[in-house]
């Protein structure tokens, strides 16, 4: 139980996919604009990372190495996340057209989020076992949806604020990017 | 090889079988008669109606936001369609209007700023006591000017048809074939 616990805070706050590995920065400054987008956005991609790091695991014990075919793993996952990403649009239209809106393009893009291969990836080259993966997809994503939030709540206030010109924009929100994840690395002493 | 090929092939079935099954049981109901609208429109999603697209614009016509002579690419015949399907009267000689800009007769023009604070588009330049003048490229013809002006110096005029301003296009009619066959057996 201790282990579980450990691994969901690791991998929200001291391994924060976006701020400390830098996985999935797509989104992190696409879709960051507008606090309801990036709630929305987390959601997803939290639905489709925890889905496909269980289903990549599952593939790669019961498929994929059995018949001695990891060579194939990263075209196997890709299909795997696309499917879920597709399956994860098809939902999202039915259940909420306006956030289907408010995403647009960068729901599909979900697919190409290098955060959700990459999980899937560590997962394995960790070995994890079969829940160790399944919480290891979900911290990582809910530490996701964290940053999304935060990183949105800023960039609301940053667009009232008087920025200087050439910092107007994109530019001042990697600046805050940066300072976010340096202010990330201050978990890193949180669990030894 | 061939495992690999055919575990791969597998997976795809199952996981686009999976898709297809999902999609045709979450499928979103759309509204049949925006559907109808949808195809009936140009397809050309120019935006010229002030909707998004084609299928924006057959949505409001659907919920009744939106004349049926809202298509300039569709023009006379769209909309005596649109209003056959929609069972409503229009007023079919209102589309043959031509574009217009505005124009600022200068020797009238007093420099009271009215007509600029009036406009959409921000496309009359002048200051206080300054005469004003149109930027023609961004007027988009909607005549609020006129009513503001108080020496009526402001007049609609027709604008040529140019090729880089979309909203001024105006092509002329083909020639029918029948006219080209006769000319051509001659």
């Amino acid at each position: 139980m201790e282990q579980y616990l450990l691994i969901l805070l690791s991998t929200v706050l001291v391994n924060n996919v976006v701020l400390v590995k830098f996985l999935g920065l797509c989104p992190f400054m696409g879709v960051s604009n507008r606090f309801a987008g990036a709630i929305g956005m987390g959601l997803a991609t939290t639905f489709v990372l925890t889905l496909s790091a269980a289903l990549s695991w599952l593939l790669e014990a019961f498929l994929l190495r059995p018949l001695g075919l990891s060579f194939l793993r990263l075209i196997t996952f890709i299909l795997v996340i696309a499917a879920v990403v597709q399956f994860t649009e098809i939902a999202i239209r039915r259940i909420s057209p306006v956030l289907y809106q408010v995403l647009g393009v960068y729901l599909p893009l979900i697919t190409t989020n290098c955060a959700v291969l990459g999980v899937a990836l560590l997962n394995l080259d960790e070995g994890h076992g079969f829940t160790m993966s399944l919480l290891y997809g979900f911290g990582s994503a809910l530490g996701f949806t964290l940053v999304m939030v935060i990183f949105a709540g800023i960039r609301e206030r940053l667009e009232l604020n008087e920025v200087p010109g050439p910092f107007r924009g994109a530019p001042i929100g990697f600046i805050t990017a940066a300072m976010l994840s340096m202010a990330f690395m201050g978990f890193s002493g949180l669990i030894r | 090889m061939l495992l690999a090929i055919a575990s791969l092939a597998v997976l795809g079935l199952v996981l686009g079988g999976g898709l297809s099954l999902a999609a045709r049981f979450m499928a979103v109901e759309t509204d049949p008669l925006a559907d109808e609208l949808e195809t009936m429109l140009p397809h050309l999603q120019c935006g010229q109606c002030g909707f998004a697209g084609c299928r924006p614009a057959a949505e409001a016509l659907s919920a009744g936001k939106a004349p049926v002579t809202l298509c300039p690419p569709g023009g006379r015949a769209l909309a005596a369609r649109l209003a056959d399907k929609l069972q409503v009267e229009v007023d079919l000689d209102e589309m043959d209007r031509e574009p217009v800009v505005a124009f600022v007769h200068e020797e009238r023009c007093i420099g009271c700023t009215k007509c600029i604070l009036v406009c959409p588009t921000d496309c009359i330049v002048g200051a206080p006591k300054y005469v004003h003048t149109v930027i023609a490229d961004s007027c988009v013809g909607g005549g609020d000017c006129v009513e503001a002006c108080p020496t009526e110096c402001i007049e609609m005029i027709p604008v040529a048809a140019r090729a880089d301003s979309p909203r001024n296009w105006t092509w002329p009619m083909p020639p029918s074939p029948q006219y080209e066959l006769s000319q051509g057996a001659e």
